[in-house]
């Protein structure tokens, strides 16, 4: 069963996690991801798709492909309208945790990923984005 | 769903975890390893990534615990089978298990005991 991309989930709670981790599996392997980048797209993605889970409660993500300087790979969109991101610099370091994380969230995704962007506005939400390239 | 596996074999617990492990999974692992480790008398605890395909940061912390709690309750933990592209991601992630002893296999696992336990005949 594939599903097309792109496509957008809900992440609400805990139960959305497996659908989540299924759509960007599934997506990658279309894509011809290695195990190590597919393993890695995964990991982050779950990552991701917790932090909308323990910070903003209510938020999606966008899975789509990317192309651009004669590479394909793959681009997830994570957004949500939660309480934001004071301090941008502090969540982006290790071990910085304002709740039940370990605080490897961000940092860690950022690690994992080819490119990164986060952008968050208190009061109005946080958008992070995840690209890996095929390599 | 699939679930966590636990065997007994000679004293020592097997417990050997999904592909992917659901956060109510993860969480309840800790309270029936606990149990059945009472239960059995068990000396040690091999716990089984061989068939996880992700280890991140919310379930590396539940084997961070996992881990604590089976030497509090006097037995020895150890993490067996992680695939490569898992321990490489992990290392990238940040995430370690606050030192919980490693062995490539269940095999190297068992063989690791045995030699920690003639040493301290």
């Amino acid at each position: 069963m594939t599903e097309q991309v792109p496509q957008t989930l809900r992440i609400d709670d805990e139960a959305s996690l497996p659908a989540v981790r299924r759509a960007v599996d599934e997506a990658g392997r279309s894509l011809g991801f290695g195990l190590v980048d597919q393993t890695k797209l995964m990991t982050a993605a779950s990552e991701l798709a917790r932090n909308i889970v323990l910070y903003a409660w209510d938020g999606k993500v966008t899975i789509e492909h990317s192309a651009g300087a004669g590479r394909r790979g793959l681009r997830l969109t994570f957004e949500d309208g939660g309480p934001g991101i004071s301090d941008l610099e502090r969540a982006m370091q290790d071990g910085y945790s304002t709740g039940k994380g370990m605080g490897l969230g961000l940092p860690g995704a950022k690690r994992l990923a080819h490119e990164f962007f986060i952008d968050s506005k208190p009061g109005i939400g946080t958008r992070v984005v995840f690209v890996l390239w095929r390599r | 769903m699939a679930d966590v596996h636990i065997i007994s074999i000679n004293g020592v617990l097997v417990v050997t975890l999904p592909a992917v492990t659901d956060d109510g999974t993860a969480e309840r692992l800790v309270e029936q390893v606990g149990a059945r480790l009472v239960e059995l008398a068990a000396r040690a605890v091999l716990i089984d990534v061989s068939n996880a395909r992700i280890i991140d940061s919310f379930l590396g912390r539940v084997l961070g615990s996992l881990a604590g709690a089976v030497r509090l309750l006097g037995a020895e933990p150890v993490v067996v089978g992680m695939r490569p592209e898992v321990a490489i991601t992990m290392v990238e992630l940040g995430m370690d298990l606050g030192g919980v002893a490693t062995a490539l296999s269940i095999e190297h696992g068992l063989a690791g005991l045995r030699v920690r336990a003639g040493r301290r005949m």
